[in-house]
């Protein structure tokens, strides 16, 4: 059995009261409930605060650049399908420097679980306004207030008709443990934009500013119904649900590889005698 | 016997299918071909060509004169009527060009009635014209009768038939109308292999163990993904068209993260995209093949012509410090071999190698006897499963005497595979640590350098073994310049050293002794700035004496290129 200890990884670098630490926490604990060892996936995180994440556990790791988590996420999980690949963004890294890949990994569908810490500012650049900060938000670099719209992941995500598509609050540690194994558990991509303050740098958003607004999505919400999940998805202000907002469970792009039906990528054998046939077969195609 | 054929017309008329069929043609039959192709970029319309050249000696590059040219439009009969040989003929029908020739060495053949008659369809036109030039070379029939069969057969019996009635209507009115034909075929070897070098690439991919290709449309590399995606089910290679050319790199380096061989291939302005990715799989030292096929540039350039010109930019990308192999075939055999052994190189060091070619290169053709893997490198450097879970303390980035740290493929046992691309500490976790930032910086650059620079090829030389005049090249200009040799050493004491390894420069002693000993040095390259000749320079410290610059997109050919070394040395 995994137990928590098996995830000690180094000392976060994080500020104190920061909503990474309640996201570690509830990640962890996840990955105890669901009994997957540190060997058995792989992270893949960007530039950021988020960016760090796998260094405070212990995992197989690849941190990569800024906004190209899902194309390295992608192509590890293309190698090798039978793994469980975790991609950690924040919302600057994911949404802005790397908002072509997110339509696109959604587009394909491939099995890769995507954690978006979106505390809607930049904090390792110290307190520029990202895409999900609010209309109208001051900062050092935004003299004039935030002048450009806020990104609504969530919609953007059920219109292009992404498989698993939830939100969960770093204030709810329970909640947001059960949106993850979900997530984890689903077969396609799954994008879990997780709402995170950071009290360093965003004011606005605040703890407070989050639990007066967020609430569990009533029961008896169906999030396989389209139109209703993209109603849901427009919910902002006044009141923010979390969890599960929309589900489709379509054929994922991994099992639509022929070859990947029976073995992942890196089974296939390299250089066997049957692959040197083969090859000297290919070659006569150019008689 | 040294023969060229020129198809001359607008894109989407068929021009391709002609050429691809007479090289094959010719090729089956064992003469020793040579193809090459000038496009524009686009779909319909405007003014593109096919070129080959037969012959029953070697060689390896074309010529600007030409002995049949075919017209399928009327911009054919203008443009390329210069380059028509002493006995050239050139062939068009009135129907196309809308316009009658008065010039005997152009004949009139009603392609379009022959093929509507004889085909039942206007298409049969490509048919027909292949038909005119077998019959104007007085060609056996056999082979091209027995493509038809094995390409059309699917098709049934009528298709077949009605192509070999095309075929034959325009074999027999060439032969008959010609008078003026008096081209001889000679005897011949046996069936040669043709082969482009984007195919050459791509198979030696294949044959290298890769697994993973993932790119975004670019000519002139296209053809490689192309060919890829057309092996994918055959070999179990995943080919993925990425959204740009910064997923593109990144998911390669993913996919070799996780354990496959992986490639990318773009041209200029899509590697300047993958850059950043450049340096990612260098500091996390993952290995990877990058295809570059150049093209002219800056910015789009001119999107379907040929340059060398991204030399400096490939051996200088990316930001920081970090070891890189560039190689730059200069034909097909030499793209297959060098394909191999960017794999192995980019695998044995976790390293980024750099396949560097051209549209000219790209796209050309060639006939060679037979491909032999034997003396290939097939070594799995990765290691997984009860071996990787047999080291104690696995460290992904272990310092180590030469550098290399073993690489394990996560997953396959209990141990942690961890890389950052900021810098890292032994096991792969962030750091700002000063000390463990040089000995990261001398593990991956300083430590691996001195290996990998041994592991370079010498240039290839040919020619008169104590030359007076030496012309230098590298890449594409390989056959061009080696043709060129064939021309002048009749009479002078000339050779060629060409490098296809060439970054790092292999150990210069041998070929800058040569080079000092002659007293004409010249360094031919597709370029404006003649970048191989600084980079000589900059390395060794030797400066050629003169140099043939040539950047108008358009390649050099072997008998204008004899005549500019001429123009030089005499």
């Amino acid at each position: 059995m995994v137990s928590l200890t098996d995830y000690q990884g180094n000392i976060p670098a994080w500020c104190p009261g920061c909503g990474n630490y309640s996201i570690l926490r509830a990640f962890k604990e996840a990955l105890v409930e669901l009994n997957i060892a540190p060997h058995e996936f792989t992270i893949v995180s960007g530039i950021g605060q988020a960016g760090k994440f796998p260094h405070y556990l212990r995992c197989n790791t690849f941190n990569g650049l800024h906004g190209r988590t899902l194309p390295v996420a992608t192509g590890i999980r293309l190698a090798n399908h039978k793994m469980l690949v975790i991609a950690v963004a924040g919302d600057g890294d994911c949404y802005g420097e790397g908002g072509n890949h997110l339509i696109h990994a959604i587009r394909r569908n491939i099995g890769v679980k995507l954690f978006v810490h979106n505390n809607q500012i930049y904090g390792l650049t110290k307190g520029q306004a990202s895409p999900t900060s609010m209309e109208g938000m001051f900062t050092k670099n935004q003299p004039f207030g935030v002048l450009s719209g806020q990104l609504n992941p969530v919609a953007l995500a059920i219109a292009l008709d992404c498989s698993f598509v939830a939100r969960g609050f770093a204030g709810d540690i329970n909640h947001l443990k059960l949106v993850m194994k979900e997530a984890i558990n689903h077969e396609g991509f799954a994008l879990l934009d997780i709402l995170q303050p950071c009290v360093t740098f965003n004011k606005v958003n605040t703890y407070d500013w989050y639990r007066q607004r967020v609430y569990n999505i009533e029961d008896e919400y169906n999030p396989e119904d389209r139109l209703s999940a993209f109603k849901k998805s427009l919910e902002w202000g006044d009141r923010i649900p979390i969890g599960i907002i929309y589900i489709n469970k379509r054929q994922t792009f991994e099992e639509r590889i022929p070859f990947l039906k029976d073995r992942p990528l890196i089974d296939h054998e390299l250089f066997t005698d049957k692959w040197t046939d083969l090859v000297k077969k290919a070659l006569d195609e150019f008689f | 016997m040294d023969y060229t054929i020129k198809i001359g017309g607008e894109a989407g008329q068929g021009i391709q299918t002609i050429g691809d069929s007479l090289a094959k043609v010719f090729s089956l039959f064992g003469y020793y071909v040579f193809t090459h192709q000038e496009y524009e970029s686009r779909i319909r319309g405007g003014h593109n060509f096919y070129q080959i050249r037969f012959s029953n000696r070697p060689m390896a590059a074309s010529k600007s004169i030409i002995d049949i040219l075919v017209c399928l439009d009327k911009e054919s009969t203008k443009v390329h009527k210069d380059e028509l040989s002493q006995y050239g003929m050139a062939v068009y029908d009135l129907k196309l060009t809308k316009e009658s020739i008065n010039d005997e060495r152009f004949l009139n053949i009603p392609l379009l009635d022959m093929a509507e008659k004889f085909g039942k369809n206007k298409i049969m036109v490509n048919t027909v014209a292949i038909g005119a030039v077998l019959g104007m070379l007085n060609f056996p029939q056999e082979i091209f009768l027995s493509i038809l069969q094995k390409t059309l057969g699917k098709k049934g019996d009528e298709v077949v038939q009605l192509n070999i009635n095309s075929f034959v209507a325009g074999y027999e009115f060439a032969k008959k109308e010609c008078l003026r034909c008096a081209f001889t075929i000679t005897s011949h070897g046996k069936p040669k292999m043709l082969i482009g070098v984007n195919e050459s690439i791509g198979m030696g991919a294949i044959t290298s163990g890769c697994k993973f290709y993932s790119a975004y449309p670019m000519t002139p590399s296209t053809g490689i993904m192309l060919f890829l995606a057309s092996k994918a089910e055959k070999y179990n290679i995943l080919v993925e068209q990425a959204e740009d050319e910064i997923a593109a790199i990144n998911m390669a380096i993913g996919a070799s993260f996780a354990g496959v061989r992986s490639m990318t291939g773009t041209s200029g302005g899509g590697f300047a995209l993958m850059v950043e990715g450049l340096s990612l799989a260098a500091m996390t030292e993952t290995p990877i093949v990058i295809a570059l096929a150049q093209r002219p540039a800056p910015a789009t350039g001119l999107p379907t012509k040929t340059e060398q010109a991204d030399l400096l930019f490939a051996i200088h990308a990316g930001h920081g410090e970090f070891p890189r192999v560039i190689f730059a075939p200069g034909s097909p055999d030499q793209a297959f071999y060098l394909t191999n052994k960017a794999f192995d190189i980019s695998q044995k060091y976790q390293i980024p190698v750099f396949i560097l070619t051209d549209q000219y290169l790209s796209d050309s053709q060639w006939t060679i006897d037979e491909i032999d893997i034997k003396g290939y490198k097939h070594t799995q450097y990765r290691i997984r499963g009860e071996k990787l879970e047999s080291i104690r303390e696995y460290k992904r980035h272990l310092f180590t005497e030469n550098g290399v740290s073993v690489f394990g493929i996560p997953g396959t046992s209990t141990r942690l595979i961890v890389t950052d691309s900021d810098e890292h500490d032994e096991e792969g976790h962030i750091t700002e640590d000063p000390d463990i930032r040089t000995k990261m910086v001398n593990k991956r650059f300083h430590r691996k350098w001195p290996s990998i620079k041994s592991e370079m090829g010498p240039p290839y030389f040919y020619g008169d073994n104590d030359p007076d005049i030496v012309i230098v090249g590298w890449g594409s200009t390989y056959g061009v310049i080696k043709d060129s040799i064939d021309i002048l050493s009749k009479n002078k004491k000339i050779a060629m050293m060409h490098f296809s390894e060439l970054y790092p420069l292999p150990d210069a002693e041998d070929y800058i002794k040569i080079l000092k000993k002659a007293k004409k040095t010249i360094c031919v390259e597709n370029n404006a700035s003649g970048q191989f000749a600084r980079l000589i320079k900059t390395e060794t410290g030797f400066e050629f004496n003169s140099a043939i610059n040539r950047y108008d997109g358009r390649p050099f050919y072997s008998d204008l290129l004899a005549r500019s070394i001429n123009g030089i040395i005499d």
